[in-house]
């Protein structure tokens, strides 16, 4: 197995992805594969060699369409080859791209486009088209839609519109006229060319536009790759959405960097069966996953048979005590050993499998905090998953665990040329060569994030006496009660998020008496609990109001209040008559609360809370997807606990 | 829009049917006209005759008077399983699919009237019978992945929501290739998303396939905007017969369908 980082692999000649791409089919031409898709139920597979074709003919199609150096294009759609293949290509024309988030708001589409200045939007299928021609007055820039998915496509006359193989016939056909073109275009990428643009969840207002360079991703996955290390014969599952900066680093930078063949699952509905037939070596994901997959276990628990329970309910706190072991780097005693792998052999080996997880050797999870018993739950199931902390403007990452360091309760320390430090004011900042290279046409914004080169990230923290940085939360988020308590919120939200039952919560408190909790209750899970319990309910509101429920999340919240501190629990909580959601903005995209959005548009819930109320009559509007409204009358109980 | 979509012949014709059964009278001297390529919808009152009309169509029931002919053929007394292999295949009011059996099998079970190899080599999956099966395999996964239901592939028909398991009866109807799909209520008991799915999935299956397609519905902001022509029943007898805009004007129709003449349920 040959292993390969930067410092022997590559002799940075290749220091651009176009390059990188010629090198790897060079080295493994057809030998090895580079992508693979699953269509029509069947695994298909393309080597480096056909990988870079594809690339160089898309590339030259654009060029022959009127793409220029510098030009940009946008990317819309679900992960598939042809994602990546367009973003290599625009970067083999000497130019870059972004990628913009499927289900982003039209307004956010139309910002993305017009302020990036893209002339090109790459379309998955008739969806994503239909968005952009929707929107076509308000985009004076785009020159060509170009779409992957026909399916629907044939009614569509429109001028504008392109079928991507078409694209690569006509690059096929200019090289005839301009040979070479291709090669002396790549040659011509530097490493401090803009490689990509990520936006940035933006927890308030449009998002903004990060540019890496090609030195940001390559260096950033160099770096993290000697102490997580990735093997040419690993293979990865992309299905988290491409433009998130977490998906370039893996699927995109070390992908292209180590030479790692990447998976593409046939649809997202079917992305968890994919990833178990792929069994991927390597992942990373947000927590919002690993939770869900936690509590996917957790419900199949519960609907399976009073033996498969039992055993899974023995083996569990085992699981959980060699977790414990394992943080406190102790060795377990020898007739422990022998329990767990009892353990393991009965539960835990099944159980990964069934998650896909037979093969996994780097599982990380980052994006924000993950609660420390889901952490503690993977681990017990001897995936060793390990926290990465970093934001869209360092190229995703500054630390890591090391794969015998691994503390749930930190984010690990800094990778490789990369130097972290707690300002004054206890901001965490760091300094290295993946601090991206500035917001697009937005200095101003710049000069405010990135001071004498360290990268301010807006997040309170400090250092341990290990070297290990530990994330409070956003310093704007850091808040205090009344009498000077200080608190997180979102430690105290993850806490209440790892109950199975829980969706989502707010918690309120600053400057304020005591702390409150706005819950919104997963409605898959509850709703299969009160079907048991023989419990009748119509809408989710409808759930939410039933005494019942709200008794089981007070026995949760109560559990949960035991392990907060005194002075900083839950008094009081109500459950939420909808989901919160990014179409109502009270979500970003990537699933985090916008806290002050949401704070003040339940003000009048949080305000009786305060008041001591028992129940709050609501009348709100709710405003569904296709921009119909309907009103809900509702009373929400106030639970003290 | 693809250029000469609806043809000028009429692909399938009913003349003069008339179904009874002891006195009660399902259907009285119907005639209608379908033309190659274009979506046609019958709507009616509960019981007005519709889904008998299919059943005549496709061989369930045989009329006692009147004909049913398919490019030019009289299908009238034939059988339905040689009315389904002529190519005219159709999904059911309610789900009648094998609940124990996976997509599929359901929908490879679809194919059957394309499949040539006999018991041995089907046995023994070998030779030319393998050969076959794998074409027969691309076919259903060419129709799963333009249904979207790639993700439930493997899973037992049984344990599938109610608008997946209609999906997937259509799913197995155009399995059989047909020339002609009859659609009874594809939406009934739909919520939003889904009917526009699938409305979608039958404009597609129309446009992209040139597929001929009958569709019974009540969603009547449906079948107005999606049918080039329909035809209304009433207790057995069409009373219209033509373009959404010239039934919708029809005051025979307002009244008959609605029982006044408003004709606000009409009126979208």
């Amino acid at each position: 197995m040959a292993y390969f980082s930067a410092d022997n692999g590559g002799d940075m000649a290749a220091d651009t992805f176009p390059k990188l791409l010629m090198e790897r089919a060079l080295q493994y031409g057809q030998k090895k594969t580079a992508l693979r898709e699953k269509d029509l139920g069947i695994w298909q597979s393309f080597s480096w060699q056909v990988y870079l074709e594809k690339v160089k003919y898309f590339s030259l199609g654009l060029v022959s369409i009127g793409f220029q150096h510098g030009d940009k294009i946008a990317v819309i759609g679900d992960n598939k080859p042809e994602w990546i293949i367009a973003e290599l290509a625009a970067q083999s024309a000497c130019g870059y791209g972004v990628g913009i988030y499927q289900d982003s708001i039209l307004k956010e589409i139309a910002h993305i486009i017009n302020h990036s200045e893209s002339k090109f939007v790459i379309a998955e299928d008739q969806e994503q088209v239909d968005k952009i021609l929707d929107m076509m007055d308000d985009l004076p820039n785009i020159k060509k839609i170009i779409y992957y998915d026909p399916k629907g496509m044939s009614k569509y006359e429109d001028e504008i519109l392109a079928h991507f193989p078409d694209i690569m016939a006509l690059g096929r056909e200019y090289e005839k006229d301009h040979p070479h073109l291709f090669e002396r275009n790549v040659e011509k990428t530097e490493e401090n060319d803009i490689a990509w643009i990520c936006t940035t969840s933006g927890t308030t207002g449009l998002p903004k536009l990060a540019m890496l360079t090609h030195k940001n991703l390559i260096s950033m996955a160099s770096n993290l790759g000697k102490f997580d290390p990735k093997y040419e014969s690993d293979d990865i599952v992309s299905f988290l959405p491409l433009p998130w900066v977490g998906e370039q680093m893996i699927a995109v930078a070390s992908g292209l960097l180590f030479g790692m063949t990447v998976n593409f699952p046939e649809s997202a509905e079917s992305a968890q069966s994919d990833l178990r037939e792929i069994g991927p070596h390597v992942m990373f994901s947000p927590p919002r996953v690993w939770e869900n997959l936690c509590a996917s276990v957790q419900v199949k628990v519960m609907d399976a048979s009073w033996l498969k329970r039992l055993v899974f309910n023995a083996a569990l706190p085992i699981g959980d005590k060699w977790s414990d072991y394992k943080f406190a780097k102790k060795q377990p005693p020898f007739f422990f050993k022998i329990i767990y792998y009892l353990a393991y052999y009965a539960v835990f080996k099944a159980l990964k499998d069934r998650l896909g997880f037979t093969n996994i050797r780097s599982a990380t999870t980052g994006g924000a905090a993950l609660g420390p018993d889901t952490f503690k739950f993977f681990h017990a199931l001897g995936i060793s998953l390990k926290q990465i902390y970093g934001q869209t403007e360092i190229a995703g990452i500054s630390c890591v665990h090391r794969d015998n360091d691994i503390n749930p309760d930190t984010m690990g320390e800094p990778i490789p040329e990369t130097e972290m430090k707690i300002s004054e004011t206890g901001e965490i900042l760091s300094r290295s060569p993946a601090v991206f290279a500035g917001y697009y046409k937005q200095p101003e914004e710049t000069a405010k994030t990135v001071i004498d080169g360290w990268l301010h990230s807006g997040d309170a923290g400090y250092l341990t006496p290990e070297g290990h940085i530990v994330v409070i939360d956003r310093i704007k988020d850091v808040m205090s009660l009344i009498d000077g308590v200080k608190f997180s919120p979102q430690f105290i939200e993850n806490k209440l998020k790892f109950s199975p039952y829980i969706k989502e919560a707010v918690t309120i408190g600053h400057n304020r008496d005591f702390i409150i909790a706005m819950i919104s209750i997963d409605f898959g899970i509850v709703g299969n609990w009160a079907e048991r319990h023989r419990i009748n309910f119509t809408t989710y509101t409808d759930l939410s109001s039933k005494p019942e429920v709200i008794d089981l999340i007070q026995a949760e919240a109560e559990k949960i209040n035991k392990g907060l501190p005194e002075n900083a629990r839950i008094r009081r909580f109500v459950l939420l008559y909808k989901e919160l959601d990014a179409d109502d903005d009270e979500l970003t995209r990537t699933g985090k609360v916008r806290r002050h959005y949401v704070e003040e548009k339940y003000s009048e819930i949080i305000e009786g809370m305060y008041a001591g109320l028992d129940s709050i009559k609501i009348d709100a509007v709710i405003k569904f997807q296709d921009g119909k409204t309907s009103t809900i009358h509702t009373v929400m109980a106030v639970r003290k606990v | 829009m693809v250029k000469n979509r609806v043809g000028d012949e009429a692909i399938l014709k009913g003349e003069e049917i008339t179904l009874s059964f002891g006195g009660i009278s399902a259907l009285m001297g119907v005639n209608f006209s379908v033309k190659k390529g274009e979506v046609f919808s019958i709507i009616g009152p509960n019981g007005a005759g519709k889904s008998s009309l299919y059943n005549v169509i496709n061989g369930f029931y045989h009329p006692q008077r009147g004909r049913v002919i398919f490019k030019g053929q009289e299908i009238t007394h034939m059988k339905p399983y040689e009315i389904a292999r002529l190519g005219i295949a159709r999904s059911f009011q309610n789900i009648e699919l094998f609940k124990h059996m996976s997509v599929l099998e359901n929908m490879m079970l679809g194919r059957h009237i394309h499949i040539k190899y006999g018991l041995f080599s089907s046995m023994l999956y070998f030779g030319p019978g393998r050969k076959e099966e794998v074409i027969h395999r691309k076919r259903v996964e060419d129709i799963i992945d333009f249904l979207e239901i790639e993700h439930i592939r493997k899973k037992q028909v049984g344990t599938l929501s109610y608008g997946l398991q209609k999906r997937v009866e259509m799913a197995r109807a155009l399995c059989l290739e047909p020339e002609i799909l009859l659609l009874d209520e594809p939406m009934a008991g739909m919520n939003l998303e889904e009917t526009e799915d699938m409305c979608r999935f039958i404009v597609d299956v129309n446009t992209e396939w040139g597929m001929t397609v009958l569709l019974i519905e009540h969603d009547m902001g449906v079948v107005m905007d999606m049918s080039d022509r329909l035809m209304v029943l009433d207790f057995g007898e069409s009373i219209a017969e033509g373009t959404p805009e010239e039934v919708q004007k029809n005051e025979k129709v307002a009244t008959a369908y609605l029982g006044d003449s408003d004709g606000v349920f009409l009126g979208r």
